[in-house]
């Protein structure tokens, strides 16, 4: 495919290996923002071209795993209401609430639906004028204009059964909370490349600025990781932090205007509660005023519901680089992605789940294996 | 999530006072709105996130990118040679 397999060239990627092993003179931390570059990292097995000084910490970049718990009662509260239809990604169908997900909803005969686009949602709205229509909207910057003109689109239609249950989260702020934290790791980051395309760069040159910290924003195939890696290494040798354009061949400065201006008709920024994060200031969106009509939290006033996470998971210290999914006693044990116990495992692009699936298992000493 | 892909612009049409266009993926063709790259024509590559065009591919940009990429493949091989320079000579 054009624009993909080029970057995926196995010569290029040992050629920029070899490059980082030259500039990297001694151990740097950086940290990739986005679950879809943590996936990359560990399917094309990129940590084994690098020196062992250079270490990835993989970040927060997940909104599904970022998504509260509370939020996902609250669908699977509303998903079995008889006129409702209720839709999402469908990687959303299958995190678990406090009991159940939104696919056992569905087996008892909840209208629970996967679409690939949001405007399916309000065309479903549309088909079913008997029905109300919730569209469960989670995503980072990069899904926020898809959600804004859904929205956008069913008040100048004059749709009044379309509704949006919205956890929308937003990457600056939660790139402070971690430079902010007094054990943070993260020396240089890996700035996410798509949410760049909508939101362009202003706000991680501030970020760059107040925290003296390099920022590369990186494409997600193989040598676009390598070389933001090869970048941040360079900036850190020579002691500066200046934000970088890797991705340029999808990312201007301005960002998508014509996006920016939606996301700021339809949502108000707000503070936002992210998963093993706890609750960061203005890092989220909610609708506004002007668009309250289709906020599904007003519409269908489920009651507060109170969640408990599991003691055992480390998932908040996961999603600040503090630890490695390796380090948790639970991980692949009492914690899989068929009965995962928090934020990064419940999400195929989270750091534990893609763990899990490309085989990162600790190795284990021989005592501890099943001996016949 | 935030999972991007490139795909051709092939056809333009409008729908519901949306501009859309039909856009062809590693062959499959879908329907994407193309509201946020109104100037994106037939040819275009875009970037297609949850059935929208977030940014038309700059053609320019990409093949900068990869000719540093192969710069940089081609230092190895210089590197290399340097080596097998060195190492014959001693």
């Amino acid at each position: 495919m054009k624009y993909v397999d080029e970057f995926r060239d196995r010569k290029f990627a040992q050629a920029l290996s070899g490059q980082i092993a030259l500039a990297a003179t001694q151990p740097w931390r950086i940290m990739e923002v986005c679950g879809g570059q943590t996936h990359t990292i560990l399917q094309y097995g990129l940590e084994d071209l690098l020196p062992s000084t250079v270490q990835l910490l993989h970040g927060p970049g997940c909104p599904v795993c970022v998504t509260p718990l509370e939020l996902i009662n609250k669908a699977i509260a509303i998903a079995p209401v008889p006129d409702v239809i209720l839709c999402s990604f469908g990687d959303m169908l299958r995190v678990p609430g406090s009991t159940g997900d939104l696919l056992q909803a569905k087996a008892l005969g909840a209208d629970v639906r996967i679409v690939y686009s949001p405007l399916e949602a309000l065309n479903l709205a549309r088909k079913h004028p008997d029905r109300r229509v919730v569209f469960f909207a989670v995503g980072f910057e990069t899904t926020a204009p898809a959600n804004a003109m859904a929205v956008y689109q069913a008040k100048r239609l004059g749709v009044s059964n379309f509704f949006l249950l919205c956890s929308h989260v937003t990457v600056p702020p939660v790139i402070a909370a971690i430079l902010q934290a007094p054990n943070n790791q993260v020396q240089a980051f890996l700035g996410p490349g798509h949410v760049c395309s909508v939101m362009g760069t202003a706000e991680y040159e501030a970020l760059c600025r107040n925290y003296r910290v390099p920022i590369v924003i990186s494409g997600f195939e193989p040598t676009d990781l390598l070389e933001g890696i090869l970048r941040c290494i360079q900036q850190l040798e020579r002691g500066e932090a200046r934000v970088e354009n890797q991705y340029a061949r999808a990312v201007i400065t301005a960002g998508n205007e014509a996006a920016q201006a939606i996301v700021t008709e339809v949502f108000d920024v707000s503070d936002r509660i992210w998963r093993g994060l706890g609750s960061i200031p203005k890092s989220g969106y909610r609708l506004s005023y002007a668009f309250r009509q289709f906020d599904a939290e007003r519409e269908f006033q489920v009651e507060a519901i109170t969640t408990e996470e599991s003691p055992l998971c480390i998932s908040g210290q996961i999603l600040r680089g503090l630890k490695k999914p390796s380090q948790c006693p639970a991980f692949g044990t009492q914690c899989t992605p068929e009965q995962p116990l928090g934020a990064t495992m419940v999400s195929s692009e989270g750091t534990c789940a893609t763990y899990y699936k490309f085989g990162k298992l600790p190795l284990k000493p021989v005592s501890e294996r099943d001996t016949p | 999530m935030c999972l991007a892909i490139p795909g051709k612009v092939e056809e333009l049409f409008q729908q519901d006072g949306l501009k859309m266009a039909k856009i062809n993926v590693g062959g499959i063709r879908k329907s994407v709105c193309l509201q946020y790259t109104p100037e994106a024509v037939p040819g275009d590559y875009v970037l297609i996130h949850v059935g929208f065009a977030l940014s038309i591919i700059n053609e320019a940009e990409a093949q900068r990118t990869y000719q540093s990429l192969q710069m940089t493949d081609d230092l190895k091989d210089f590197a290399a040679l340097q080596d097998q320079v060195s190492n014959e000579i001693r």
